[in-house]
């Protein structure tokens, strides 16, 4: 197997080529080391950050922005969307507070973006 | 009236960062000036992540990397007047401004940092013919309705214009529900970063469509259709290649232009291809005491640039507040030659300021393989370096040492294109 990918740790999106001809996994074509991380888990078994918001009571603010503190596996992002927007969460809230820990079992939280007094 | 060493107008990432930098400097009295309910700026509703990489060395989302800055002025005792609405500055330096609080009011500044940001362009700056029904937004727009009101704007969705904020809304409104039939460009290339278009389209199979407009859009009172048409390479489009998308959502990323109201209310002379003030290497206007900073001087893509031009733009306000200086009369002027959009800034001052100064440019088209080169008025080569690709959608940045410059009145940026493949 060989594949093209382009790296989307950076703006720099370097053009990798992830090969196993050789036996065990190779990349090439990265230009910082992160590009070999993310080339092999691509390749095998890829995972994205979701950004979205969820419900926000007790303030003038009706969303809060929210990230998975990692990646979740690409095939469960509507699954985490669907799971996110069962989600309410009471103000005051911080940066960094888990709003729902472990989502579907990927061992990932999923934390507040913003800081809502 | 309220009197301060130095006034921001505008609170995004451009006028905390500054406001930071001044406040490292020295500077003790200070206040921002921000018209919204919020300090942070267009980041409020950037809630993707991709901020942050340069300058704090980790991958944040918009309102952490605001949020970042705003702790750092919480930190002083910098005033920030929210909900304040700058009206007009006077080329004294008064600026006047309307509060829920103060009512209409008088500011006076030793120095002013303008730091407003800028505002999409809209339909009527495009002229896209067709009914004017509901349903057409510009893309940031539809971005605050989503993110920070958690109002869906539509459900099968069209986008004009390939660039990072429309890559970012094809995403945001497929995660959201909406069905995105079709991302439309009219260049033959994408003006979004690869990684957005990796992330944003493919990961969703939305059709990203080059060389592509939309030439009407149909609909009562509501968007019904949207027609998108083939354009031929002097962009006009192709008879007979019209392709018809049912949908109820059109949305516009069709670019942002600086926000110089105030600025030219002072007077301040605008560069007409950066569409901001023509500024020294210090980030200072050609009114004295006046810097400007951001998006509001030319349109950035990473808020990492802007907050670095920003905190330079801080340090010189508080140069100029602590130890006043003056510009010489003759500085060295940067002009634009083939190849090359604008240049920030577009005067360097030997006399005063740092001894290296960046450079932003943009270029005019897309360059594989190119030689950036400084040429002075007499042909001399002050700077040449090759660069694989250069696109118009991405900033580019060289570092000039200003000794190079003595001798000479003006430098021409160009690049030279060709004869350097690898
Ligand atoms: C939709 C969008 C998506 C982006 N995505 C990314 C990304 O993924 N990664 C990245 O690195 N960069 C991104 N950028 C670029 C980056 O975020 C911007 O370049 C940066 O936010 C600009 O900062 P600024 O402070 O100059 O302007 P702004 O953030 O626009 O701030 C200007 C502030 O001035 C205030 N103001 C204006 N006029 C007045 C007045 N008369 N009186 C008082 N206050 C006033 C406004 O209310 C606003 O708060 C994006 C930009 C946009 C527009
Ligand atoms: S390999 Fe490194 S430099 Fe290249 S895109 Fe990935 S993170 Fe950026």
């Amino acid at each position: 197997m060989t594949k093209e990918l382009i790296c989307i740790c950076c703006p720099q999106g370097c053009r990798l080529t992830v090969s196993d001809e050789s036996g065990e996994l190779t990349v090439t074509g990265y230009t910082c080391k992160r590009g070999i991380e993310y080339g092999k888990t691509e390749a095998t078994a890829p995972t994205r950050v979701i950004t979205t918001t969820v419900a926000v009571t007790g303030s003038s603010w009706c969303r809060l922005p929210v990230k998975t503190a990692g990646g979740v596996p690409k095939s469960k992002i509507f699954d985490c969307m669907d799971a996110i927007n069962q989600v309410t969460v009471q103000a005051p809230v911080h940066t960094g507070d888990v709003v729902l820990s472990n989502i579907l079992e990927t061992g990932v939280d999923v934390v507040a973006a913003r800081t809502i007094e | 009236m309220f009197q301060y060493d130095l006034a921001i107008i505008g609170g995004g990432p451009a006028g905390l960062a500054a406001a930071v930098s001044a406040w490292n400097e020295g500077v003790r009295s200070i206040v921002i000036i921000e018209r919204d309910d919020v300090t942070g700026g267009i980041l409020n509703q950037c809630i993707h992540n991709g901020f942050g990489l340069h300058y704090f060395k980790e991958e944040l989302t918009g309102p952490e990397y605001a949020g970042r800055f705003e702790q750092m002025v919480a930190e002083t005792s910098i005033d920030v007047k929210k909900q304040t609405m700058v009206l007009n500055i006077t080329p004294e330096k008064m600026i006047y401004a309307v509060n829920p609080t103060d009512g209409y009011f008088a500011i006076s500044a030793k120095a002013i940092v303008l730091s407003m940001g800028c505002r999409e362009r809209t339909r009527g700056a495009i002229s896209i013919p067709g009914d004017r029904p509901s349903g057409v937004f510009t893309a940031g727009t539809a971005q605050r309705y989503v993110n920070i009101e958690g109002y869906m704007v539509g459900k099968r969705v069209v986008i004009l214009g390939s660039g990072d904020i429309g890559l970012i809304m094809a995403r945001r409104m497929t995660l959201e529900g909406a069905k995105v039939l079709a991302v439309v460009e009219i260049m033959p290339y994408s003006n979004g970063l690869n990684r957005n278009l990796v992330q944003c389209l493919d990961d969703y199979d939305i059709p990203l469509y080059l060389s592509h407009t939309v030439t009407d859009i149909r609909g009562k009172r509501r968007v019904e259709q949207v027609v998108v048409s083939k354009v031929d390479e002097n962009r006009a489009p192709i008879p007979g290649t019209e392709m018809t998308f049912d949908c109820d959502t059109l949305l516009l990323s069709v670019g942002l232009i600086p926000e110089n109201e105030l600025t030219k209310s002072a007077g301040i002379p605008i560069d007409r291809r950066s569409n901001g003030a023509i500024v020294f290497d210090d980030m200072q206007t050609e009114l004295e005491g006046v810097f400007a900073c951001g998006n509001v001087l030319h349109v950035h893509d990473l808020v990492d640039f802007v907050t670095a031009e920003s905190m330079k733009a801080g340090k010189s306000a508080a140069q100029y507040i602590l130890y006043p200086y003056q510009h010489t009369d003759q500085p060295v002027e940067l002009q634009n030659g083939p190849g090359v959009t604008y240049t920030v800034p577009q005067k360097l001052d030997l006399t005063a300021g740092e001894a290296k100064t960046d450079l932003f440019f943009r270029v005019n088209h897309v360059i594989h393989g190119g030689t950036i080169t400084v040429q002075a008025e007499d042909g001399t080569v002050l700077f040449s370096r090759k660069k694989a690709h250069m696109l118009p959608a991405e900033m580019e940045k060289i570092t000039l040492d200003k000794s190079w410059f003595v001798g000479h009145h003006t430098a021409t940026v160009s690049i030279q294109e060709g004869a350097n493949e690898k």
